[in-house]
């Protein structure tokens, strides 16, 4: 058995790999087909007469975006719905009777839910190349900004499966802050095609940081420095992963 | 003897409550005890447990297992532990090996591939090794739970009314394995409705009521300390005041202790004399059901917990 050359942490990691890869069907080709039908429709919508970046085509802009939306939906997903479906099925408790400590708990749905996060991103991407000739100015950005949202939306994703007590509360979570930070990222225009307030709204947004950063690495054009990117997409994964672990700490609503 | 689960004055009360759910209980489990926690809904015995198990934070007191405070060590703690919870749960993605190898390996240990087929030998579940949980039935999905809670091995064992609404095929498999691992030297401290499963099992008893102990002793010391014979008879009539009192009637079957000062002769004389016709006439020894009904009621038992805490300040 492969568990028997894990430690502790690692056997929740891979049962949370497991988790998600044994609905594969429904948690990584879900979501591609998904980014797959907004690349179609909007690229064929608006790939004539769209031009954000000179001599960039609207459907090659588009890619980056959905690839990053994806990854960060995905991650999302991930450690929010186990946390709360756990909770809810009341199988939490064979976790919380464990030894495990709070950095143990928050590696494990960490990891797996990055790792679903760059699986369906991988995905999108892969299909988009069927597409869209693809190229990137540099992998390495593409990689770092890739990481760095997985991450930021696994550890909120935590955080979100903590506070939850009810399917209905993680819904408003997703579709009141999650779905308008996504769609107002970024993901399918250039900020500066907005209006000023808009613009100036979306840069308190670091969903936005995280496109831009991911499409430097795609284009070697952003709207702002890549560098500011990295230091929001870091700065916000590491406030958010602290409260996570914070939250796992003292057992935020899972130990009274 | 070293001590298995320590308590000292724990105290629980809930934010909102009218009273404390458990109200300055004490009392200690030996080591390689089989311990018996007895007490109606709302006596505070799953509160106890799941501050036992780090699930809840008690408002005062402590409790140790095996000397490791659970508050100050819960990693520790949990490492000494294997609990039964009381909630029909399970994980529905995986299979009941596969669940066993993870709640191993989340507790550390690794290759215990021969100790998990001897837990799912000795609950009955071999066969369904490499079913999904979701298909198990209730009963199969209780006994996971005990595997579950056994599988690294714990010293001590708490099982919170693991038989409430499991079949009697099952009861006798999983007493017959919980007996096993209590004569290897495996503490068990267990929460149940059915007092015959008490009687026959545990070694001492402890009766809770609204968060406090009302009763501990050894099972036959709290037998015998109900100093009675019970007559059990059925009848149509209703008892004569005097009898009716200490009486227990269930339908038309009645049980009767024979207090101290009644004798059988008497008390048969007085159900005559008031004309109460009476069938199948049985004399027997008081049972714990007995004993806890009537610690319930507040009679004082001869054998209390007064008497306990004196006899532990004298050792």
């Amino acid at each position: 058995m492969m568990v028997d050359h894990l430690r502790g942490w690692q056997v929740l990691l891979y049962k949370e790999i497991l988790r998600f890869w044994k609905v594969g069907l429904q948690t990584i080709a879900a979501p591609v087909l998904t980014a797959m039908l907004y690349l179609l429709i909007f690229g064929h919508v608006l790939g004539a007469s769209v031009q954000v970046y000179p001599g960039v085509s609207y459907l090659a802009f588009l890619v980056p975006g959905l690839v990053m939306m994806s990854v960060l939906q995905n991650a999302f997903a991930n450690s929010s719905s186990s946390l709360i479906q756990s909770k809810i099925m009341g199988n939490l408790v064979f976790l919380l009777l464990t030894p495990l400590s709070h950095w143990g708990w928050f590696g494990a749905y960490f990891f797996s839910s990055l790792l679903r996060g760059l699986v369906v991103g991988t995905g999108v991407l892969a299909v988009a190349a069927f597409f869209v000739p693809l190229s990137f100015f540099s992998f390495a950005w593409v990689l770092v900004f890739a990481v760095l949202g997985a991450g930021l939306l696994a550890s909120l994703g935590v955080v979100a499966g903590l506070w939850a007590e009810k399917f209905d509360q993680m819904a408003t979570f997703q579709n009141f802050i999650l779905v308008p930070m996504t769609f107002l990222s970024g993901v399918f225009y250039s900020l500066h095609s907005l209006p000023p307030l808009w613009l100036q709204i979306s840069r308190f947004n670091p969903f936005f940081y995280l496109i831009d950063g991911f499409r430097y690495g795609f284009f070697g054009q952003s709207d702002v420095s890549p560098w500011l990117s990295l230091g929001v997409a870091a700065s916000a994964l590491a406030l958010v992963a602290s409260l996570a672990l914070y939250l796992l700490k003292i057992g935020y609503k899972i130990r009274a | 003897m070293t001590v298995a689960i320590d308590i000292q004055n724990l105290r629980k009360h809930y934010a909102g409550a009218s009273s404390p759910a458990l109200d300055g209980v004490s009392f200690a489990i030996e080591e390689g005890e089989f311990f018996g926690l007895l007490g109606p809904n709302g006596a505070g015995k799953t509160t106890l447990i799941n501050i036992l198990a780090g699930l809840l934070s008690p408002s005062s007191g402590r409790i140790a297992v095996q000397g490791v405070d659970v508050q100050a060590h819960p990693s520790a703690a949990r490492r000494l532990l294997g609990i039964v919870p009381q909630e029909l749960v399970f994980d529905p993605f995986f299979t009941v090996r596969e669940a066993l190898h993870f709640q191993s390996g989340y507790f550390g240990v690794q290759h215990n591939r021969a100790w998990i087929d001897d837990i799912l030998q000795g609950l009955g579940l071999a066969d369904k090794a490499d079913t999904n949980m979701r298909q198990l039935s209730g009963g199969m999905k209780r006994r996971m739970l005990v595997a579950q809670a056994l599988v690294h091995k714990p010293p001590v064992i708490v099982l919170d009314e693991p038989t409430a609404g499991v079949d009697v095929e099952l009861r006798q498999t999983l007493w017959q394995f919980v007996s096993d691992l209590n004569k290897r030297g495996h503490t068990v401290l267990l929460t149940t409705h059915y007092l015959e499963e008490a009687e026959a099992l545990c070694g001492r008893l402890a009766m809770m009521k609204q968060g406090r102990l009302l009763a501990l002793a050894a099972t036959s010391q709290l037998l015998a300390d109900c100093h009675s014979q019970v007559l059990s008879f059925k009848t149509q009539q209703t008892l004569p005041a005097a009898l009716a009192a200490g009486a227990r009637v269930t339908g038309r079957i009645v049980h009767l202790p024979l207090l101290p000062g009644h004798t059988l002769e008497a008390t048969l004389k007085t159900l005559r004399e008031a004309g109460v016709d009476i069938t199948d006439l049985e004399i027997r020894k008081a049972d714990l059901e007995e004993v806890f009904l009537r610690v319930m009621a507040g009679q004082g038992m001869g054998h209390n917990l007064a008497d306990e805490r004196a006899e532990g300040d004298a050792a």
